[in-house]
């Protein structure tokens, strides 16, 4: 935790842990990684421990809420309750339905929803540890379970959540930077359409900073996305390469 | 009866990709909109908003209260919002939603960010007793762009709001008898654009929101900086179209905040 | 009309796979004339269209596939399967008996039971029902031993090979009678457990190798090792 003195971005225009303001946190991605859920992901970034598993497409459970034309996709975004400082209650909080929400809302356009009439498509996100920008590494996380699931997809869909800290624009703000900075907007994108799925922004910034900020969160998204599809051919690769010396 | 919402909705989106409304209205304008203040005299504040037919009813409740232990020196600022049963057939009774919690944090988002009250003049006895500011944001009639009419409502109950005096003699908090209205020092304004078969619509009514691809909400303080952003729905947008959105919602804003606070 | 990969390159969802006058074929979607990967696996083509194989995916009831499945639920009319589908299968009374009968709960799970397994056919279904079986053609019916493992539907083809190699060259080795379904779920019954072992090994190999080349021989291989391995094992304890 730096001190209330510490300055976020150091005369070198390095921050705390050593990054340039447009560098990402070091990240990983598994995939396949449980062994019960129908699809699973994690990803470690920064500090972030997130896992995500996706059950479907299956029965709807209560029958009622099936639609005749498509499948319902359900999320759930949950921090556990060892994953904050400060011990955070099981309960979900209004926060974590927000965020089940827009995440939700940020995969959908992905998803060929309307293949699995009468079915849902269970999403679970779970945050382990947190490290500020969860709900972006809990989509790029969610996206590779539901492709490790064999659900059909248009697209992956990635996300990356820039800021302003000290008065610059920076990309991937831990919690620390969050908390001490003036802007945070996280960003979900289907690169091939360009689409934007997940907007949201708080704090203060002009308009010509949050284009800039959005730029930022696009150039982060499409490295994250390489090593989405990365993670995907991994396992298969890995087979191919050991066993056809 | 969905039938006839359906062709209905089919005629919207027509309509739409031809850039008019079924309403007449043009694609930047909004509903007429009709501001009331201090219409709940129990409440320190209120205030009632009609945007079209969709009707939000805004009470500020102020008590005192402790601080959260990182912030002890300010007052607490809270948002609530209701999807009361009697203001849509699709609202059910029972505990807030998603789309209850979605509109009080978005309203909420606004407030805060622009630092619509100045939280630290709230504090009485630092780390011990400050006061609170209950919003809470009652929807009585659902016609759509609820976002736009609460977070108008939530100004308005603000700006209208007078709380007692309070002062700290001896460890304990006093009441005065005088009245003082509460620190409000920005003037935040949401502005909510439809996504409609790739054509961007402001204030989408009810049908519109059943019929719209996505939406886009930007809030904008009184000096033209962001400080609150939230998509919505399950489609996207380009980087292209949010520029458009943000240049247009800058507008509207400065419009729409006239209604609120007479400069 | 250029393709961006070879033949048999892995793909994931999103990865444009070729622009122009291809027909979007299976795990495929195409959109003003590009055409897209929707699901992880490998890249087919011809000069006419463009199909991803699916190095995962789940089953979509056919009409007409043969399928493993089993009994979830005893209804009044029939029962509930699971064929390990998004939708449970529905196996009707009237498909199994050859009198009307009076709806006793308790006659129908004295047929078919909760746990029960049966081979299948599918001989309906559409987006607006779930799949509907039969058990009246010869072969099929209730499974009464053996042993049932899954595996991932589109692998089918590759664990039965070309004219069904593969899969007679595993029956032979392992002295094994197997039945594949299409839902992906496929049914050993050996002479001795440990012949069944060395076929589920066999085709779990398959599975998860079913992306390279010279399977067949390794597959081979692997079995006659564990048959060795296993004559040492006995004469070692003779």
């Amino acid at each position: 935790m730096p001190k209330a003195e510490e300055k976020l971005i150091d005369k070198e225009g390095l921050r705390i842990d050593g990054r340039k303001t447009n560098e990402l946190r070091a990240t990983k991605i598994g995939v396949g990684v449980l062994g019960n859920a129908d699809g699973s992901a994690y990803i470690e970034q920064g500090k972030n421990k997130i896992l995500a598993g996706v059950y479907g497409p299956h029965e709807v459970h209560p029958k009622h809420l099936a639609l005749p034309d498509r499948s319902l996709l359900r999320c759930r975004y949950h921090m556990a309750p060892f994953s904050v400082e400060e011990r955070k209650s099981p309960a979900p909080s209004r926060r974590e339905h927000e965020i089940s929400k827009v995440i939700r809302e940020s995969l959908e356009p992905a998803i060929f929803l309307e293949y699995y009439p009468r079915t849902s498509i269970d999403l679970f996100i779970e945050v382990l540890q947190a490290d500020g920008g969860t709900r972006c590494a809990g989509v790029t996380a969610a996206s590779l379970a539901l492709a490790d699931a064999g659900i059909p997809m248009r697209d992956l869909i990635v996300a990356c959540a820039s800021g302003k800290i000290e008065g610059q624009l920076a990309v991937d703000l831990s919690d620390a930077e969050d908390k001490k900075g003036e802007a945070d907007v996280p960003v979900a994108l289907m690169p091939n359409l360009n689409a934007i799925t997940l907007l949201q922004m708080d704090g203060q910034l002009t308009l010509e900073e949050f284009e800039k900020a959005i730029e930022l969160s696009l150039e982060g998204c499409k490295q994250l996305y390489a090593l989405q599809k990365e993670a995907l051919k991994s396992k298969y690769a890995t087979v191919k390469e050991e066993v056809e010396e | 009866m969905s039938m006839i919402v359906r062709v209905k909705q089919r005629q919207i989106a027509q309509l739409m990709s031809k850039g008019k409304r079924l309403d007449g209205r043009g694609l930047n304008d909004y509903r007429e909109i009709k501001v009331e203040m201090g219409v709940i005299e129990k409440a320190e504040g209120s205030a009632r908003v009609l945007l079209g037919k969709t009707e939000v009813m805004v009470g500020v409740k102020v008590q005192v209260g402790e601080p959260f232990s990182d912030t002890p020196n300010e007052g607490v600022l809270t948002v609530n919002a209701e999807l009361v049963p009697l203001a849509s057939p699709s609202f059910e009774p029972g505990p807030p939603g998603e789309n209850a919690i979605e509109l009080a944090r978005v309203v909420d988002r606004g407030l805060r960010e622009a630092k619509t009250i100045n939280i630290e003049k709230l504090c009485l006895e630092p780390g011990k007793k400050v006061i609170v500011v209950f919003i809470d944001v009652y929807v009585l009639n659902h016609d759509g762009n609820l976002i736009d009419a609460s977070a108008i409502a939530a100004l308005a109950a603000l700006v209208n709001t007078k709380m007692p005096k309070y002062e700290v003699e001896d460890g304990q908090v006093k009441v005065k008898s005088s009245y003082t209205p509460l620190p409000v020092q920005n003037y935040p304004i949401a502005v909510t654009f439809a996504k409609i078969n790739d054509k961007l619509a402001v204030d989408p009514w009810l049908e519109e929101e059943q019929v719209m691809d996505a939406r886009l909400t930007i809030a904008f303080e009184k000096d033209g900086k962001i400080c609150a952003i939230q998509k919505g729905g399950t489609g996207y947008f380009t980087t292209e179209q949010i520029s458009e959105v943000a240049k247009m919602a800058k507008e509207k804003a400065s419009e729409i905040r006239k209604l609120v606070v007479k400069e | 009309m250029p393709t961006f990969y070879e033949r048999r390159q892995i793909v994931t969802p999103g990865d444009l796979l070729a622009e122009g006058n291809y027909a979007a074929g299976e795990n495929t979607f195409k959109e003003n004339d590009k055409l897209y990967a929707t699901r992880v696996g490998l890249i087919e083509y011809d000069e006419r269209r463009v199909s991803v194989v699916a190095l995962k995916a789940f089953y979509l009831p056919n009409i007409g596939d043969t399928v493993i499945g089993k009994v979830t639920d005893v209804t009044i009319s029939g029962w509930l399967v699971d064929i390990s589908a998004p939708y449970p299968a529905l196996l009707r009374a009237s498909d199994v008996m050859e009198r009307s009968y009076s709806p006793q709960k308790d006659e129908l799970s004295s047929i078919f039971d909760v746990g029960d397994l049966m081979m299948a056919k599918i001989v309906s279904y559409d987006r607006t029902r779930d799949p509907l079986l039969s058990i009246r053609e010869p072969g099929l019916g209730k499974i009464t031993d053996g042993q049932i493992i899954k595996v991932t539907p589109t692998k089918i083809p590759r664990i039965i090979g070309r004219k069904g190699s593969m899969i007679g060259m595993i029956k032979q080795e392992t002295d094994c009678h197997i039945i594949l379904g299409q839902n992906g779920i496929a049914l050993i019954r050996g002479k001795s457990p440990e012949g069944e072992r060395l076929a589920v090994m066999a085709i779990y190999k398959i599975e998860s190798e079913s992306h390279t080349s010279g399977l067949t021989d390794r597959v081979t291989e692997l079995l006659k090792r564990e048959k060795e391995k296993e004559k040492e094992g006995e004469t070692k304890n003779a």
